[in-house]
């Protein structure tokens, strides 16, 4: 990554003595930094953004781990009242665009990595249609099961449905305005390299996430 | 922007206008003022509602001018134990020592000017401020405010008004606030551990941390793994109150003669969610106060933290272990006994770092030149209700004597010392040390030696007593115990410790008015009024913008450098080089 290798390179100061490893008796691990870089617009060394993007989805993994113990455990309480949901079959058509989004992804990162804008945006812009059709895959899943007679408060397992699809759908709405917002505005806290890396790992992440969901919707009955 | 980097002088322009200076912020150190007043105002609050909780003990029958009706019923008195809790431990517990001292002095004491994210970090305010604003419309709306506790247990809180006063609008309110806290609590955990992680200064190692930095470090990891599952039960039970579905709610439900439309949920499921949140959300509220006691007892006794390391691998040694026994707060849901040996012996187990941890602190003070100054005192109040609160948690974790005391005032007394008191210590403590760092006066005192002492004998007085209520048998929870005999025979008790309460709580008056008064006619503090050796002492006070004034320090050498042998000064900045420190042989 270039582009965030030339700007950090551009933010350690050299204004003061002492560098990143004084002298000190102390012998602790871990070695303090080198930014040192003034208050004000990027000022923060571009890595913090991917440790805060690693916690992030340290967090939101968390959010999602609750969600899938108690479909878990609801699903086996005695008199559950389940009623084992067979998921529409767009789905699977959902998956592999989002799957294919992944390699899209990937391939638009490669190219920036190579120096070559125009293949980004290209598939920069591909991966962000095709976002956007998974999404609306995923609406079309909602009218299906709807017309099916099956409700948010239906039975248990629509109740799961939903709630799983509608809280990956607005993450993935969020991975979305986040391609977008990349696309059309020029960062100026983030270089491109580093926006394009956490996108990424986000996006990722959904991705993976979504496979899990969709294997426990699928498999866990 | 790559200039400025080099010149490595930028000067960071203050914002001129108030809105973006006072308001709208992204000063950390603004921020961190303005998580402390709110924290401020919901104490007051939760003060209020605990003295009023306290007269009607006493008094039940008493006529109140501002309660409908003029008698306050038990409906109205739940929801004030709804509300008291929820404020205290979510607005003050774990706003005042996080929101508001990490943010202020996390950055500081790593020598970065500002936390990774500022405008995240103002984020997490605002919404902060939104939840709170949430939860005290819940005081106004139509029915109340919630009777269900301040853990929420479905099936009361998951059915509506159909279940009593405060559970129609109030409810719902409550679930919206506490899922707004846990959004903000994410966003801020996520800038903490983020700016701990990346933007130290050359030099500052992690064992070169102050325990205070371990300690807020710490909590936000807590925080950001406890806060998600939290926010993700309550998204399921306002579905459960709002969607019609049955996640927490069983089949069969009859409440006020109507038959419930659920079925198929599990009451038990939300009492894991909520309490895999809830027991670390004690370490959230009380580990930040652990990190300050080390630091003031270290500064006051002019003496290093004894064994350093061991205290900051106990602090994350107390993060990991509260993620393994939530269950202790369930063994009377008739869980199987294997279960509950299990999160016996985890509980129990916590009791190791705790010891370490206390040891250390006394440590620390052996042998030391003890300077009995109003933070030092608060630090050391601290230790004390922390091991009084902490020693009844070794029999509470034993189910077998949980299943007769979890329903009584002994439970009560418990966590009041050793989560909410201690707790609060930790926060008068920082006060006392930080208030001439954050607004450049030094605290009067003579008032506050006078606000310690009322408080804490107050605070043992309080609950010290509520303890033999609670082998004797008191229930916690109701409203009026004089009904029953063995209860009616606990009531002087209860007289003596609500007397204690009045007095106590009108006791915290003489800080309110030191705070105020301190603010225009303290003495001038100058840099680094305690001889303290972190680098938030050697900067300004109140510090410039950028934190150090255009100027980044390095670090040389450990938190705590007192009284080093050979020296002619008692005290070593972490930032003085070898050279400079030689100097002072």
């Amino acid at each position: 990554m270039p582009g965030s290798t030339v700007e950090e390179v551009e933010l350690i100061g050299t204004g003061k003595g002492g560098g990143g490893t004084p002298a000190g008796d102390d012998g602790g691990f871990g070695g303090g930094d080198e930014w040192r870089g003034p208050s004000g617009s990027a000022r923060v060394p571009q890595r913090a953004y991917v440790t805060g993007m690693v916690i992030a989805l340290g967090g939101i993994l968390m959010f999602f781990m609750a969600l899938v113990s108690a479909y878990i455990v609801r699903k086996d309480m005695p008199n559950s009242a389940w009623v084992q949901l067979n998921v529409p079959r767009v789905l699977w058509l959902n998956t592999l665009i989002l799957i294919a989004s992944s390699f899209t992804l990937a391939r638009s990162r490669g190219r920036l990595l190579a120096d070559d804008l125009p293949g980004f945006r290209h598939w920069w812009s591909v991966t962000t249609i095709l976002g956007i059709f998974f999404l609306i895959g995923q609406v079309i899943a909602w009218r299906q099961l709807a017309a099916a007679g099956l409700f948010l408060a239906t039975n248990p397992a629509s109740s799961f449905f939903y709630v799983f699809t509608a809280a990956h759908g607005l993450h993935l709405l969020g991975g979305v305005l986040a391609l977008l917002y990349i696309a059309f505005r020029p960062t100026h806290r983030l270089t491109r390299g580093t926006a394009t890396e956490i996108v990424s790992m986000y996006w990722h992440f959904m991705d993976g996430v979504w496979v899990f969901l969709f294997l426990l919707l699928l498999l866990g009955r | 922007m790559s200039s400025h980097a080099h010149t490595g002088h930028a000067v960071v322009v203050e914002p001129s206008g108030f809105v973006s200076k006072y308001i709208f912020s992204i000063d950390h150190k603004v921020i961190g003022i303005q998580y402390f007043l709110l924290a401020l105002t919901a104490v007051c609050i939760g003060i209020v509602l605990s003295l009023l909780m306290r007269f009607h003990l006493v008094y039940p029958g008493a006529h109140l001018p501002f309660v409908s009706g003029g008698i306050m019923t038990p409906e109205q008195y739940m929801a004030l134990v709804t509300m008291h809790g929820t404020i205290m431990v979510f607005f003050v517990l774990t706003t005042a020592p996080q929101g508001g001292f990490g943010n202020y002095f996390l950055p500081i004491q790593i020598g970065a000017p500002d936390m990774a994210f500022p405008r995240l970090n103002m984020l997490s305010f605002w919404v902060t401020f939104l939840a709170f604003v949430a939860i005290i419309a819940a005081f106004v709306v139509p029915g109340g405010a919630p009777i269900s506790g301040w853990t929420g247990y479905t099936p009361l809180s998951g059915m509506g008004e159909v279940t009593g006063p405060g559970e129609g609008m109030g409810q719902t309110l409550w679930i919206v606030s506490i899922s707004l806290f846990c959004l903000a609590s994410l966003l801020g955990a996520l800038n903490f551990i983020a700016t701990t992680i990346d933007l130290r200064a050359p030099g500052m190692t992690l064992f070169r941390m102050p325990l205070t930095v371990w300690g807020w470090f710490v909590t936000a990891i807590l925080g950001l793994l406890a806060f998600g599952v939290l926010l993700a039960g309550g998204i399921l039970l306002l579905l459960d109150r709002s969607a019609g579905t049955s996640f927490f709610l069983p089949a069969g439900l009859v409440v006020n003669d109507q038959l419930q439309p659920h079925s198929g949920g599990s009451p038990l499921l939300w009492q894991h969610l909520f309490w895999f949140f809830g027991h670390p959300e004690v370490y959230i509220a009380i580990l930040p106060g652990m990190g300050v006691a080390s630091h003031i007892l270290s500064t006051f006794a002019r003496k290093p933290v004894y064994g350093y390391r061991a205290m900051a691998m106990a602090i994350c040694a107390i993060g990991f272990l509260g993620f393994m026994v939530w269950g202790h707060h369930m063994f009377l849901s008739g869980m199987s006994p294997y279960s509950g040996f299990a999160f016996s012996v985890l509980t129990m187990s916590i009791g190791v770092p705790s010891a370490i941890k206390t040891f250390n602190w006394i440590g620390t003070l052996w042998g030391g030149k003890i300077q009995f100054k109003s933070p030092m005192l608060f630090a050391l109040g601290f230790v004390s209700l922390f091991v009084s609160g902490g020693l009844s948690g070794l029999f509470l974790a034993q189910p077998a004597v949980d299943n007769m005391l979890h329903a009584t005032y002994y439970v009560v007394a418990h966590f009041h010392l050793v989560m909410g008191v201690a707790a609060i210590f930790g926060i008068f403590a920082a006060t006392y040390f930080w208030f001439p760092k954050m607004f450049g006066r030094m605290m009067s005192e003579p008032l506050g030696k006078l606000h310690f002492w009322f408080t804490f004998v107050g605070a043992y007085c309080i609950f010290m007593p509520m303890h033999f209520v609670g082998l004797a048998g008191g229930i916690r929870r109701y409203a009026d115990a004089t009904g029953t005999t063995y209860a009616a025979a606990l009531q002087p008790v209860h007289v003596f410790m609500t007397y204690a309460a009045f007095i106590t709580g009108a006791a915290q008056l003489i800080f309110i008015f030191n705070f105020f008064w301190s603010l225009k006619s303290g003495a001038i503090a100058g840099k680094n009024p305690w001889n303290a050796t972190t680098l938030e002492w050697i900067t300004d006070s109140p510090p410039a913008i950028d934190n150090f004034g255009g100027h980044y320090p390095s670090v040389y050498r450990g938190p705590y450098e007192f009284s080093v042998p050979g020296y002619k000064q008692d005290f070593i900045p972490q930032d003085l080089t070898p050279q400079q420190a030689a100097l002072l042989k």
